[in-house]
């Protein structure tokens, strides 16, 4: 008996190999590779002199030393801009080796490739560079004001304006009985995944072929720009992305430095090359984000109902913008989240600093937008002594509003419409979950005591799943196993686990005789990658979409071989049975060999194949019907016209401790929709590794910029990510109001559980201490100036 | 994040070791559990020419031990080892306590409490117990041993007065008395980090009067010991304790970084301190 999978907590398949240390990353392929290490740039601004390497060619067992002069063609020049967009009026991307002028300290001069890494490093150290320094700009502020210039030769460092309005804002506030002023600044943070990044390329001189392992969330890109800059065809080319130690967007930038460089190097040299990014690297290599500083208007009515909203903000997109615009344009789409907004008007400028490039980071520009507007929510009900939660409550788009247009444009370009969702019945849920009236009586009750007692609330919509595309080739093997394979990587989330489920639904076949294969351009070259909460909406529904072409092929060949009709047929246990008659049926085995003619009986079942064969030829037939491919596989694509929108709130009572000034997490609640749930037990376990990460960015994790462009917290000693020590228990809880958009009705869940948590714990710190909180992340030093300010 | 090279000595003794360090002199780098000195090596914050690596000397107690009225602790033995050492515990209570906020287990296995005590980071749990205590350390050469008091230990944050061919074998710990009370609280960003304040107490319960001595770590110095002014007990409860506790942190001289300010950690020092020194004041009036 097969039940039905879609829906079920069915553990990871993939835990075993991961919890038990056996996962296979890239650092664990290539042991007798030669090793790349890299000179970095010590300033955020400087200009190169000099780089003399003669000190790293005469350390033994160096293989090769390389700088900017040392490349030629598409590798001398700027790495691409991965999205443009038509307001992007000056891109900048770095060179894979810098030329002469360097924008952040960790930007890549040379490197090393030797024997191993101990002795790569030990001649990167040797080589030195001559620097002409250069002022800098870190604060952004000073950026777009008098400060110096991120990059020597632009005219200013505003890389894009962009904006958009819905209905007319000047006008809503012009005659809005009450109108403030705001700001906002969410600060920089990183994503931090355990396993950093690694490229680990083999060229064959021989074949003319480039095979690369690469630690990324999206190897069919890496590969279409390797084959383009190699000038190879895309079948001498394979980029297959292995384990991956989790990504949080930081992988999904397509051409770091190394990506390039590595197999440049192994084409080179004519070996195997490998890196591995080590922390230290990490911190000034690889993209961050979240750096924002907002300015609002708002005119509401006297029941706190907006009525217009105005947000101009800058965006710090560091010392270049591969990524484009997209990380300023989810903020912008994403700040109204939930709330009914008439007239919405936004405009952003994305600012060059000699910083770390910005790329999205798990929540994408959302946990800043959703910080604004519920700061925004807050300080209206207190400006008019009103409860929040009703403000909350008046401004909820309707569920008999959708589909909703928010009124501006989607990252990918469309309008930004939502789908479905019911934001009152999910916020009543969480302040029943939370129990409000005991939850404020606690409160009063701790106050009276002299505690420090605050609730907080945010709710967002987090936008999901969205194109262009993904596709599934999926095949029966001759054993009866099910492969399948999608071309997104995975780095972590489950995917082989639910892809399966999908798959083995359709084809009536156990869990496990589903192998799912990820991220390997041999087995599937189209796809996009792993980004966007995008990956169980649309390689799941191109999963969907094979398996149900695979089972029509294997249902015609099953209505001939049981002679019935296909509409009589039934999936199930590995085998196709006649409805009603099930002793009746013929397993997919037995099914891919008879559509698998052979000449040679190479084993015991192969013997019916080949006796096929040759009852085929005894009547002059082919053995190969017309039409008919042998083996039972399929190849199918799913392209979504529009993204789904997910939502959540959460809730959170807080204590501040008088004695430390350290935030205590007293209960945590979270509602949250992400549609039909595949796998509630992978939906939990999104949602609270995401609060984990939300946390650290509400509380812990911030990237420190000295004024002189250099991070002073660049190790896991002072970049404070939290433990598990520092995660409250939560209670969650899910609703699931389907996707009309397509056919499983899901939505994604990949970063929804980190979004709101800056605002929640704002929220309720402001409560407690009965203050103004306008910046995170927060720390217990800010709240101690804060209880406890310096007498003047 | 690889060490530059260096040459790698593996003594199976300790006189090994004194003739190793006799020989190597500055150059010379002693490792045991390498849980402060590998990271350091990996960054390349320093580069040493010769490791000699104690880890694999015969003989060595893995465990504390009582020699008269001294907890002596071997060059080996672990950190984990000591906080699950009932003799510890026992003997050397706020050793235990201070333990319990040193790293994580995994660190914490391979670490050793020596190590700790040389490597003399101002934020190090296991300096302010030794010192709290006057414990002291063997310093051992070929030219003979000799004691150090921890008061004379660190000349500053990763400074101690070794000599160049000297080395640490035992540690010495004067045991509890029966009228004294220990304990330690602080404040760390995250369970298991470095301290941003904290302080170990003890009070000494002594013809009807209170004697207390607090040490504090995170706040700059190393080693010193601040004995409060005897007090009546009921003070313990009123503001001659808060006083006394205001003038001590007044001669600390903390610095501002990343995650506190100066005055914060004064903040914090003062705070700690006072449920500090009532609590040890409980225990040893019990
Ligand atoms: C992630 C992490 C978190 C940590 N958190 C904390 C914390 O919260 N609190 C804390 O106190 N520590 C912490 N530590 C440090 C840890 O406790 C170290 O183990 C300890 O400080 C050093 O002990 P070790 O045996 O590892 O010494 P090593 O690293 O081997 O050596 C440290 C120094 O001591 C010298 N040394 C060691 N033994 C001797 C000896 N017998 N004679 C002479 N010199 C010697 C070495 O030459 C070196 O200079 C942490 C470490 C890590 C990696």
């Amino acid at each position: 008996m097969t039940t039905k999978l879609f829906g079920e907590r069915v553990e990871r398949r993939e835990d075993r190999r991961l919890l038990t240390g056996i996962g296979r990353f890239t650092d664990d392929l290539g042991h007798d590779a030669a090793q790349a290490a890299f000179v970095r740039s010590d300033f955020a601004h400087a200009r190169i002199r000099d780089i003399d390497v003669s000190g790293a060619l005469d350390v033994e067992g160096v293989l090769g030393v390389y700088t900017h002069d040392d490349l030629q063609g598409g590798f001398a020049e700027r790495l691409p801009l991965l999205i443009p967009h038509r307001d992007l009026k000056a891109p900048r991307t770095q060179y894979a080796l810098a030329r002469d002028e360097l924008c952040y300290a960790g930007e890549v001069i040379a490197m090393v490739v030797a024997s191993d890494r101990y002795i790569a490093e030990d001649a990167a150290q040797a080589i030195r560079v001559e620097y002409e320094e250069l002022p800098v700009v870190v604060d952004l502020e000073q950026a777009v004001g008098a400060g110096p210039l991120t990059h020597s030769d632009a005219a200013d460092n505003i890389g894009a304006h962009v904006s958009e309005m819905k209905g007319d804002v000047e006008i809503a506030l012009a005659s809005a009985p009450h109108v403030f002023k705001w700001r906002f600044r969410p600060e920089r943070s990183a994503s931090m995944p355990m396993e950093g990044r690694a490229v680990f390329a083999r060229y064959d001189a021989g074949q003319d072929t480039l095979e690369v392992y690469d630690s990324t969330q999206a190897p069919t890109g890496i590969r279409a720009g390797l084959a383009e800059l190699f000038e190879l065809d895309w079948d001498r080319v394979h980029v297959i992305a292995p384990d991956v130690g989790g990504g949080f967007g930081v992988k999904v930038m397509q051409f770091y430095p190394e990506e390039v460089l590595v197999p440049w190097a192994s084409r080179q040299l004519g070996m195997p090359v490998k890196w591995t990014e080590d922390r230290r690297e990490h911190f000034i290599g690889s993209n961050q984000e979240r750096g924002q500083i907002h300015e609002v208007r708002v005119g509401v009515d006297a029941e706190g109902r907006i009525l217009a909203l105005d947000v101009r903000f800058l965006h710090d997109t560091g010392a270049y913008c591969p990524y484009g615009l997209i990380v300023p344009i989810i903020t912008a789409a994403q700040l109204p989240g939930p709330y009914r907004l008439s007239n919405y008007r936004y405009s952003f400028w994305s600012v060059f600093t000699n910083t770390v490039p910005v790329s999205p980071y798990r929540g994408a520009g959302r946990p800043q937008a959703v910080f604004v507007m519920e700061r925004v929510i807050e300080h209206v009900a207190r400006e008019l002594g009103l409860d929040s939660l009703d403000v909350r409550r008046r401004n909820f788009i309707q569920p008999d509003e959708f589909p909703y247009d928010v009124g501006v444009s989607w990252q990918d370009g469309g309008p930004t419409v939502y789908d479905s969702g019911d934001y009152p019945s999910g916020f009543q849920l969480l302040l029943d979950s939370i129990g409000l009236d005991r939850a404020r009586q606690q409160q009063a009750e701790a106050r009276a005591e002299g505690r420090l007692v605050g609730l907080g609330v945010g709710c967002y919509v987090e936008g999901t799943g969205i194109g262009p595309y993904e596709g599934a080739t999926i095949s029966i093997l001759p054993d009866g196993t099910v492969s399948a394979a999608t071309g997104l990587s995975t780095q972590g989330q489950g995917h082989e686990t639910i892809f399966a489920q999908i798959v083995a639904d359709e084809l009536g076949v156990p869990l496990e005789r589903v192998s799912v294969t990820t991220g390997d351009t041999r087995r599937i070259g189209f796809g996009v990658g792993t980004f966007a909460s995008r990956s169980a909406v649309v390689a799941g529904h191109a999963m969907l979409r094979a398996a149900r072409s695979l089972r029509d092929q294997t249902a015609r060949l099953a209505s001939t071989t049981l002679e019935v009709a296909v509409e009589d047929l039934v999936f199930e246990a590995g085998a196709v049975h006649v409805r009603g008659v099930p002793e009746k049926s013929v397993p997919l085995a037995r099914l891919t060999l008879v559509s698998n003619p052979l000449r040679y009986a190479y084993g015991r079942d192969a013997r019916l194949a080949a006796e096929l064969a040759q009852r085929a030829y005894a009547k002059a037939d082919r053995p190969l019907p017309e039409g008919s491919r042998p083996g039972l596989s399929a190849l199918e694509y799913y392209s979504p016209a529009a993204g789904v929108f997910g939502y959540g709130m959460h809730a959170a009572l807080v204590e501040v401790d008088r004695r430390t000034c350290n935030l205590r997490i007293l209960r945590y609640v979270i509602v949250h929709d992400c549609g039909r749930i595949i796998n509630p037990l992978i939906v939990d376990g999104q949602v609270l590794g995401g609060l984990a990460q939300g946390i650290g960015g509400a509380f812990y994790e911030r990237i420190h910029y000295s004024p002189e462009g250099q991070i002073q917290n660049a190790s896991f000693m002072d970049f404070l990510i939290p433990y598990a020590t520092e995660i409250p228990p939560v209670e969650l809880h899910h609703l699931e109001t389907p996707s009309p958009r397509n056919e499983l009705g899901v939505k994604g869940v990949g970063e929804a559980g980190t979004i709101p948590v800056p605002a929640v714990i704002a929220n309720g710190l402001s409560d407690a201490l009965g203050v103004a909180i306008d910046h995170v992340p927060l720390s217990p030093e800010e709240i101690f100036q804060l209880l406890h300010p310096e007498p003047k | 994040m690889k060490p530059a090279p260096f040459a790698y000595h593996r003594p199976g003794s300790r006189e090994e070791v004194d003739q190793l360090l006799a020989q190597l002199g500055s150059e010379a780098k002693i490792l045991a559990g390498g849980q402060s000195l590998i990271p350091i090596l990996n960054m390349r914050l320093a580069a040493f020419g010769h490791l000699v690596d104690l880890n694999h000397l015969a003989g060595e107690p893995a465990e504390p031990a009582v020699a008269g009225d001294e907890l002596v602790v071997g060059p080996l033995v672990r950190q984990a080892a000591a906080l699950e050492s009932a003799l510890v515990a026992e003997r050397a209570p706020v050793v235990s306590q201070a333990l319990r906020h040193v790293a994580h287990p995994a660190i914490r296995s391979r670490g050793t409490v020596v190590g700790s005590v040389l490597h003399g980071d101002p934020a190090a749990e296991l300096p302010a117990a030794v010192a709290l205590l006057a414990g002291s350390v063997r310093a051992r050469s070929r030219r003979g041993t000799r004691p150090i008091p921890a008061a004379r230990l660190w000349t500053g944050a990763l400074e101690n007065t070794l000599a160049e061919d000297e080395w640490v074998d035992e540690l010495r710990l004067p045991v509890r008395q029966p009228d004294d009370g220990f304990a330690f609280e602080e404040f760390a960003r995250r369970s298991g980090d470095y301290a941003i304040c904290g302080v170990a107490a003890r009070v000494r319960a002594a013809d009807g009067e209170l004697k207390a001595a607090v040490a504090y770590l995170g706040m700059g110095g190393l080693g010193q010991v601040h004995a409060l002014q005897p007090m009546a007990a009921e003070e313990i409860d009123g503001p001659g304790l808060r006083s006394a506790l205001t003038e001590a942190v007044a001669e600390l001289d903390p610095g501002d970084d990343l995650h506190a300010s100066a005055r914060y950690r004064r903040w914090l020092a003062l705070e700690l301190g006072l449920s500090c020194v009532r609590r040890a004041a409980e225990r040893a009036l019990k």
